[in-house]
């Protein structure tokens, strides 16, 4: 009950959504389903992106360089599976490479003291050249990625269409969104996580060891953008497309300040963004708007929603700030 | 490492010792070696030019060994390479064609990062450039070649800064992180424009989207093999210096970038230069987009005009050390391997995505610390952060 209290408004929300949503599809349940199925199909990179984000940010390090670990996941997670002939090395290698992009991240930034935008800034270079170079065109993966359907849950109506009819790597970022919010809220490791990301040199005066949390946190971060780029290469399509990620890790960041960098709200703000892109999409047959708006319409969003929320939500404390013990902050 | 703050003259290894007329008895800071003498203390001192340098030729090293793994002759790659750009004057023009877009974004990412903030908004805001010259020298292809071709340059110059000042505006009032607005506004330009050229601004008569021609009489012929838009570039990046160096508002962005609490207290507005800082970024990537549709064949505004330009404007900026005079070297290497990229794969059939490989190796290493520790050890210059964080 004090739970409840506490939380109204987002409980609030969640049910006028909920209402709102089963509304809709009992008016028009092809229409309602499609139009959340492609929601959740166009927010699963964003919260994984997003995700890899809370981590290293809650840690006290920024990450812009997730559009970077996300290309080179997807890059690496196609050709291994393409020249394996295996999905799964495909998804493992995609995961492994967005984790050793945050290993990099992680080192030249906390070990290195680079700056950890310009850090970023860098991936993204790296990784863009990187997958030009090496990229061949003709590749084609030896099977597609199952479709799931989750016994019981799949068979409730709306919710068991759109979130448990799915292939693998979706339902991983469906499983990751409450694994993440309870390790950070509910842990040891999450508190020690918020602390050095808050208020480092109390937490070093705690006993925590800043550096070596922030550079394993900014690492086994980048799994999710692993996971995320494995999702646009493997699962959404079946092909790899030099610069594929289109600025989807840049949304992410967006939908990670949206979301107050808290993973529950980062999933309703990426669910939110793509609700808007799947509205857009339906209402382009509708009304004759140009197909370049629809397009554009997501980073629009962007823009609209971080001047909304910008000044709203409170970052990390030490977000941005390298940690030099014994120099406080 | 690559700081705003770090002045290239500002060759003092560490705190502990700063040249002074009269040498007061400075305490040394704890453990911090005496100044070096002799070669080392001049390539102590000469960092900002020292690390570029040795970055660029240990990514070309490495490029080499890339090379070499495609069973190509390194050495002759680069001959090829090199010997197109910088031997013939088919390649030495191209090379200059390159410079000048090259220069000018260089200067749109150097001016905001003296303030403390990152451009990477070049690209959009000289595609906006771009356009509004097109758009411009359509609407007024009436009138002498030479007024066409400056109301172009002028309404570039405009489209670029309206285009970055948004940011520098999101910025400003709303804390908006400018490196997300600004790749936003990337995407969204980039959107616009493919429906401008595919409906108001089309041209009938072309086969694929692009924009009306510049009229014959505006476009910029070149002078021999120098384009006219390198005397340009050439002026401004000194005129950014100088202003950088020796004006009021240069004094203002420069202390904006090193403390803004410091310049708010001695009553700088941060707002305004902020948004003053982006304007003229912007413009002078405005300016590189007009260029580029006046000098550049077809001379219209056509899918891909701006290749990647204005992200080769950041790695110019960070391989200059964000000094302005600095991005004219800095540009004449990315425009040579860029102009020498179709050669080298004519020769020796390397995809001209080298370049972009070669590029980002060399903005990985300039940028990395850990290159001037391995060289200066102790003498290294001091770094701090650049990074503004969210929302403030």
């Amino acid at each position: 009950m004090e739970w409840l209290q506490r939380n109204r408004i987002s409980v609030g929300t969640t049910v006028v959504i909920l209402v709102a949503a089963y509304v809709f599809y009992v008016v028009n349940d092809n229409v309602a389903t499609s139009m959340f199925k492609g929601a959740w199909f166009f927010a699963v990179p964003l919260v994984l992106g997003a995700l890899t984000g809370v981590v290293g940010e809650r840690s006290g390090v920024v990450n812009i360089g997730i559009e970077g670990q996300m290309l080179v996941a997807a890059f690496t997670a196609f050709f291994t599976a393409a020249a394996s002939g295996s999905l799964v090395v495909g998804v493992g290698v995609g995961m492994l490479a967005g984790i050793v992009m945050g290993a990099f991240l992680a080192f030249t930034t906390v070990k290195g003291l680079m700056d950890q935008i310009i850090a970023g800034v860098v991936i993204n270079i790296v990784a863009t050249g990187l997958t030009s170079f090496f990229y061949r065109p003709g590749q084609v993966l030896s099977a597609n990625m199952p479709q799931w359907d989750i016994p019981v849950l799949s068979s409730i109506p709306l919710i068991g269409d759109v979130f448990f009819q799915t292939g693998p790597i979706a339902l991983f970022a469906l499983l990751a969104v409450p694994v993440v919010h309870l390790a950070l809220f509910r842990t040891r490791w999450g508190l020690r996580t918020r602390s050095i990301g808050e208020y480092p040199s109390a937490a070093d005066t705690a006993g925590i060891n800043v550096i070596r949390m922030r550079l394993l946190n900014v690492t086994i971060g980048g799994i999710f953008a692993g996971a995320a780029g494995a999702f646009l290469s493997m699962e959404a399509t079946a092909g790899f497309e030099r610069g594929m990620t289109a600025g989807r890790g840049f949304l992410a960041l967006a939908i990670l300040i949206f979301g107050a960098w808290r993973p529950l709200r980062v999933f309703a703000a990426a669910l939110f963004f793509g609700f808007t892109n799947a509205l857009a999409s339906q209402l382009q047959g509708v009304i004759n708007i140009p197909q370049q708006f629809i397009t554009l319409l997501p980073y629009l969003l962007t823009l609209v929603v971080l001047a909304v929320a910008a000044g709203r939500v409170r970052a990390p404390g030490a977000v941005g700030q390298p940690f030099v013990k014994g120099e406080g902050s | 490492m690559a700081d705003p703050r770090d002045e290239p003259s500002d060759g003092a290894p560490s705190q502990g010792a700063v040249a002074t007329e009269a040498p007061p008895p400075v305490v040394p800071e704890q453990g911090a070696p005496p100044p070096p003498t002799g070669v080392l203390g001049l390539l102590v001192r000469e960092q900002s030019i020292v690390v570029p340098i040795v970055a660029v030729v240990a990514a070309l090293a490495i490029g080499a060994a890339l090379i070499r793994a495609q069973g190509v002759n390194p050495t002759y790659a680069y001959q090829s390479l090199f010997s197109y750009s910088f031997g013939t004057a088919d390649g030495l023009q191209a090379t200059f064609e390159k410079m000048v877009p090259l220069i000018l974004c260089g200067l749109a990412v150097v001016i905001p990062l003296r303030v403390g903030l990152f451009n990477i908004g070049a690209q959009g805001q000289l595609m906006s450039g771009a356009i509004c010259a097109a758009a411009a020298a359509h609407s007024v292809r009436e009138a002498p070649g030479f007024l066409v071709a400056v109301i172009a340059m002028v309404a570039g110059i405009l489209g670029g800064a309206m285009w970055a000042s948004i940011a520098g505006a999101l910025k400003a009032s709303r804390g908006v992180h400018e490196v997300i607005s600004t790749i936003m506004l990337n995407s969204i330009a980039a959107g616009l424009i493919d429906y401008l050229v595919n409906g108001p601004l089309k041209d009938p008569t072309s086969a694929y989207p692009a924009s009306y021609p510049a009229p014959d009489a505006a476009k910029l012929t070149p002078l021999g093999f120098i384009p006219i838009g390198l005397p340009i570039a050439l002026v401004l990046a000194i005129l950014v210096a100088w202003m950088l160096r020796r004006t009021t508002l240069g004094f203002q962005f420069e202390t904006i970038g090193r403390n803004r609490h410091a310049a708010s207290y001695a009553g700088i507005r941060l707002g305004g230069m902020i948004v003053l800082a982006m304007a003229v970024a912007g413009g002078l990537a405005g300016l590189a987009g007009s260029v580029e549709y006046l000098e550049i064949d077809p001379y219209r505004y056509q899918d891909g005009i701006a290749g990647s330009l204005g992200f080769d404007g950041i790695t110019i900026a960070l391989l200059a050390r964000s000094s302005p005079l600095g991005t004219i070297p800095a540009a004449m290497l990315v425009g040579a391997l860029r102009a020498g990229s179709s050669t080298l794969m004519f020769n020796t059939g390397i995809q001209p995505e080298i370049v972009d490989m070669l590029l980002a190796i060399t903005l990985l290493l300039v940028s990395l610390p850990i290159i001037a520790k391995l060289i200066f050890r102790r003498h290294t210059a001091k770094s701090s952060a650049l990074a503004s964080s969210w929302g403030s």
